[in-house]
């Protein structure tokens, strides 16, 4: 496929990450096991009446999809992609205590009109109406990585000009209490909080004056070891005529649990003397967080700096041309994105 | 001839009017409906709705799939292990790994069956249950089962999800990505989307009568149907049985409220065109509409209109299966293709149960009685909540 070029990277986060003006400067590190977003002024994004009644997930996802067209300088993209790996998880808690509580008597629609899982992509398009290509993907840690991945298709194939992608999560209430206390029970749980967040990015087919880095190829697979991991990152590098000598850093989804052997693996071989980094000690884990990461090498090659806050050794680059992206959650939903300056 | 070809080479199904693609078609061409009152799901509002159920419990379910008795699959996932693995095998693929294999699925409940067991009531069973709850499960499930190691992902657009994972499958075969893929959808029934429903006052106290004056809302359906997508060098190489194409495919958002279709239908009017220029084909090329037809007020005049909007006053012959399956979500675009297929297959057309009355706006009669003709283009509809509507469009060559 061809590259496709990133004219805004937006996120909304558990760090001060909308705030354009710094890249992770001063972070904050979390005590308790949640890292929940700092929220912006929705009325900047949203009308009052229609927040009101908007969940988390929704709001971040307005507000950051709103911010990278602005930023983008771009009215309303030919296509809106998006991707969740939980949902609409606080109001699919509503209508599910609603139904348990009152044995399936006195509810209301709209907690289940918009517990949908393409409520945010939705939305977007009705906010903007945007009536182009339209797809909400759930494929838990690649969710985000599904989304780029169709964007960037869609222009290669040209069909489309423009492209808005992005991730959704939001913590939710409920659930996550109980998928904290499953997880504790691991023998090797995960350390990082649980998190959530809003990650946009504007696409386009061709370089424009705002494109500061580009999407150079991208790889979702279901299964991979210790043993296979090695090849297959050498496998998509080389479908992008690169080998592991031409990364520049290499971004980890590292959270703490038995499945960062594979991340080691790839510490300890292939890319034992580039930067290393992590981040989900900063926004959490969450099924979209690896969009989180993708804001953050999109970020590096634009700064040509990295931040001390993600740094996993102590090599230094004097250039960031091409930045290599690994992300799995619990031994599933594998992907690599490789991002390059343009 | 359009180049990169994308040929369906095989088909898997469970729905409630069968549980193999045979006894689909067989249900279908007499006029058998799976449409009854709910046997598997306790829910209060038994006795006000009829549903399209798949009938055999989930123990039934999991004991053909050989799980053993402390598995965590959700209704969704067993109902989608099934279908797939009947696809993979109509198919005669021995080897899954043989070529770049990828799989898409899609659904709209994904595990809710489990979770509203387990919520509020945090207990040792809840341990095994929670990772299920999340869309990915069944898809990863299914992986497992088929053996795929490489593309896997999941779409959920509502009630267009099943075509857009077959969109998305056949755009990856067609831009050279993948060889292979097994595309389609699974939803189970849940006390979580009967009650969503239910308050949306769209679900129909008796058989759902799609395009008809006096509709009064839709029957929920459960069901999951797989297409196996393959790429002409697959079919060249291997010598494969081909059982039609996917000639076009159009997505587009009608952008005009969360759950209401807007009154021009102008989503569906912009799907089906993109559709047919994908396939590089007339609107008079098509011979036979499976129509989206759920029987809600809103979603019959709109989809009505927006066929009037391509075809004016010579529609094809059109009708929709709903009143068969009941509306099956996230896999109703699946469910659709299998039986668009098996039209092109057959040379003939499934009739619209239930139909008396045309809607006076629309004055449009859809078929009512199996009828044999020629097929050469079937296009099929499927639009959802969020403006999310879609297109496929189906040849025999």
């Amino acid at each position: 496929m061809k590259p496709c070029y990133i004219n805004s990277a937006v996120s909304i986060s558990a760090q001060d990450t909308l705030d354009n003006s710094n890249f992770l400067e001063n972070t904050i590190s979390f005590e308790g096991q949640l890292a929940k977003a700092i929220h912006p002024n929705y009325k900047l994004f949203i009308s009052p009446i229609a927040s009101r009644r908007m969940a988390t997930g929704v709001k971040m996802g307005i507000a950051a999809a709103k911010k990278a067209l602005e930023l983008a300088e771009l009215e309303t993209p030919d296509a809106i992609i998006t991707g969740t790996g939980i949902g609409c998880i606080e109001d699919s808690e509503k209508f599910l205590n609603a139904i348990l509580d009152n044995d399936e008597e006195f509810l209301t629609p709209t907690s289940f009109i918009q517990s949908t899982h393409n409520t945010v992509g939705a939305q977007i398009a009705l906010t903007l109406k945007c009536k182009g290509y339209n797809v909400t993907y759930v494929q838990g840690a690649a969710s985000f990585e599904s989304a780029v991945l169709d964007g960037q298709l869609l222009l290669h194939e040209n069909e489309a000009k423009t492209v808005l992608v992005g991730g959704t999560d939001e913590l939710g209430k409920y659930l996550i209490n109980d998928i904290i206390l499953a997880e504790t029970a691991e023998k090797q749980p995960i350390t990082t909080p649980f998190g959530e967040g809003a990650h946009f990015f504007s696409l386009s087919q061709s370089k424009q004056n705002k494109s500061f880095a580009a999407i150079k190829g991208i790889k979702i697979f279901n299964k991979a070891t210790t043993e296979t991991i090695n090849i297959k990152v050498e496998d998509f590098l080389k479908d992008h005529d690169l080998t592991t000598e031409d990364i520049d850093a290499i971004v980890l989804g590292k959270n703490g649990d038995t499945f960062d052997e594979l991340y080691q693996t790839l510490q300890y071989s292939s890319f034992k003397s580039i930067p290393q980094l992590h981040y989900k000690h900063l926004c959490g884990e969450f099924f979209t967080a690896s969009a989180f990461g993708f804001w953050t090498a999109a970020n590096i090659i634009k700064h040509q700096y990295i931040p001390e806050v993600l740094k996993l050794n102590t090599i230094k680059k004097s250039n960031y041309k091409n930045i290599l992206l690994y992300n799995q959650l619990k031994g599933q939903q594998h992907s690599f994105t490789l991002l390059t300056s343009c | 001839m359009p180049k990169n070809r994308v040929a369906i080479t095989g088909m898997g199904i469970i729905s409630s009017i069968g549980t193999t693609v045979e006894a689909n078609l067989h249900a279908l061409l007499n006029s058998q409906k799976g449409i009854a009152p709910i046997v598997n799901i306790n829910t209060r509002h038994k006795n006000e709705i009829k549903v399209g159920e798949v009938l055999q419990t989930n123990a039934e379910l999991a004991k053909s799939l050989h799980l053993n008795e402390n598995h965590n699959y959700s209704r969704t996932a067993l109902l989608g292990c099934i279908a797939a693995q009947q696809a993979v095998k109509h198919a005669n693929i021995d080897t899954i790994d043989a070529f770049r294999t990828g799989l898409i699925s899609a659904t709209s409940v994904g595990g809710m069956d489990l979770t509203e067991k387990h919520f509020q009531n945090y207990n040792a069973e809840s341990l095994k249950l929670i990772n299920s709850h999340h869309a990915a499960d069944s898809t990863e499930k299914i992986a497992a089962l088929l053996g795929i190691t490489d593309f896997t992902s999941t779409i959920s657009t509502a009630c267009s999800s099943a075509a857009n994972a077959i969109m998305l499958g056949a755009r990856l075969i067609k831009s050279g990505q993948l060889d292979r893929v097994i595309v389609g959808g699974t939803d189970g029934l849940a006390k979580f989307t009967i009650n969503g429903f239910k308050t949306l006052m769209i679900l129909s106290d008796t058989d759902c009568t799609p395009f008809d004056a006096n509709r009064k809302g839709l029957n929920l359906g459960e069901a999951a149907a797989y297409l196996v997508l393959e790429s002409d060098a697959v079919v060249k190489q291997d010598n494969k049985t081909v059982l039609g194409y996917l000639a076009g495919y159009g997505n587009a958002n009608d952008a005009f409220h969360q759950t209401a279709s807007s009154e021009n239908g102008e989503g569906a009017f912009l799907a089906m065109s993109k559709a047919l220029k994908v396939a590089e084909l007339n609107p008079e090329d098509i011979n036979y509409i499976n129509a989206h037809g759920t029987a809600t007020p809103n979603n019959d005049l709109s989809e009505g209109k927006a066929i009037k909007r391509i075809y004016g006053d010579s529609v094809p012959d059109f009708s929709s299966t709903k009143a068969f399956t009941g509306h099956t979500l996230a896999a109703a675009g699946a469910i659709e293709a299998v039986y668009s297929i098996l039209a092109l297959q057959n040379d003939v057309m499934f009739p619209n149960l239930n139909f008396k009355t045309a809607i006076p706006e629309l004055s449009m009669v859809p078929i009512t009685e199996v009828t044999k003709k020629p097929l050469n283009y079937v296009l099929s509809n499927s639009f959802g909540f969020g403006g999310n509507c879609s297109t496929l469009i189906f040849s025999k060559n």
